[in-house]
């Protein structure tokens, strides 16, 4: 017997012309107004315009590939545009083995990306340095730059890779607009020698 | 008339004699072992005599064994006689304290390399090299990786727990 096939099991807003929207920040809305505070309004841009920059080194990244390919289509997330300029992104995925001689090359990518910035480790390599225990890898890309979001696999599917992105603009939508000048991000910045 | 093994050992014998240390045919290949401060002699001769052509260097390498006291590195050489299709392995051993040989860059330019490579991971010294540094590993690494007295894993790493992974 064939099973069912659903879509969009959880049902999203959608205006008259068919568009899907994003839901609405807390905050008041009355005839013709609505208030919310800023933090959400730019938490809620900045979440659904990352603009990705694939550090792809081994086979993790041909399971990028197949994410931002049309069946897994990363681009649903607003992540459609790949940026192979550190200056212009916003969210480093690390995907593949790095090796300690690319340990400084990474920094240097990280160093060259402007704040705001986040950091996603794909795969067991990037986060722990999988199953290559042995001399000439880096055990984890967290030894050289700070990492937000590390999905495990060897490789991880797309979905899981799509599960770390949307666990990423999680993060990005509640993060406080103070965070960056705070004290506890310059002294994790400080932990790995930048600034 | 083709360059057999037994014209090889014949030549290299009446040149060298004793500096010849052993010869034997380990998977078919017939393989030297010389006295370590006559590797770059042999190899001038197998490169420069015309009945021998042994021109092109495939490959320097080192191995590491712990057991064999006062030679535990040996520095291997593969050449090639393109013509004939010969191949003929060459292996010199030096004792870890002092592993120095003659460098080959004189003679193959594409030895440059190789001996930076088993600098790298052996810390075989060789004498004469133009540029003896690092090639593959970082620069900041601070002994020979591949030498047994070193373990395989990387000793930076701390959430493996040695009873659940064998080390």
């Amino acid at each position: 017997m064939a099973r069912p096939v659903r879509f969009n099991l959880i049902e999203k807003a959608t205006s008259d012309r068919g568009i899907n929207q994003v839901e609405l920040p807390e905050g008041h809305m009355g005839e013709g107004f609505f208030a919310t505070s800023l933090d959400k309004v730019v938490g809620l841009a900045r979440k659904n315009s990352i603009w990705p920059l694939p550090f792809a080194t081994s086979c993790c990244g041909i399971e990028f590939m197949a994410t931002m390919g049309s069946h897994y289509d990363l681009s649903r997330f607003g992540s459609e545009r790949v940026g192979f300029s550190p200056r212009q992104c916003d969210l480093l995925m690390v995907m593949g083995t790095i090796a300690k001689k690319m340990g400084p090359v990474l920094r240097q990518v990280y160093l060259q990306m402007a704040e705001p910035r986040w950091v996603i480790a794909v795969g067991a390599c990037a986060s722990s340095g999988g199953i290559f225990d042995t001399y000439s890898v880096l055990q984890g890309i967290d030894q050289v730059i700070p990492v937000d979001v590390y999905v495990p696999g060897c490789p991880p599917r797309p979905e899981a890779i799509i599960d770390g992105v949307m666990k990423i603009q999680d993060l990005i939508q509640d993060e406080s607009l103070r965070r960056r000048n705070g004290e506890q991000y310059k002294a994790l910045l400080e932990g790995y020698g930048i600034q | 008339m083709s360059l057999t093994y037994e014209i090889i050992k014949e030549k290299i014998d009446s040149q060298f004699g004793d500096k010849i240390l052993a010869w034997e045919e380990s998977y078919g290949m017939l393989s030297a072992t010389v006295q370590h401060d006559h590797n770059l002699k042999v190899l001038t001769f197998l490169h420069d005599e015309p009945s021998l052509g042994f021109q092109f260097l495939t490959d320097i390498t080192g191995v590491h064994y712990p057991e064999r006291k006062g030679e535990e590195i040996a520095v291997v050489y593969h050449v090639h006689n393109l013509k004939e299709n010969v191949r003929l392995r060459l292996k010199v051993f030096v004792p870890i304290e002092k592993p120095d040989v003659f460098t080959a860059t004189g003679l193959f330019s594409g030895a440059n390399w190789m001996e930076r490579e088993t600098y790298d991971f052996f810390g075989v010294i060789f004498i004469g090299h133009p540029d003896l540094r690092r090639v593959l590993n970082v620069d900041e690494m601070d002994y020979f990786p591949l030498r047994k007295e070193y373990p395989l894993e990387d000793q930076t790493r701390i959430d493996k727990d040695d009873e659940m992974f064998g080390r």
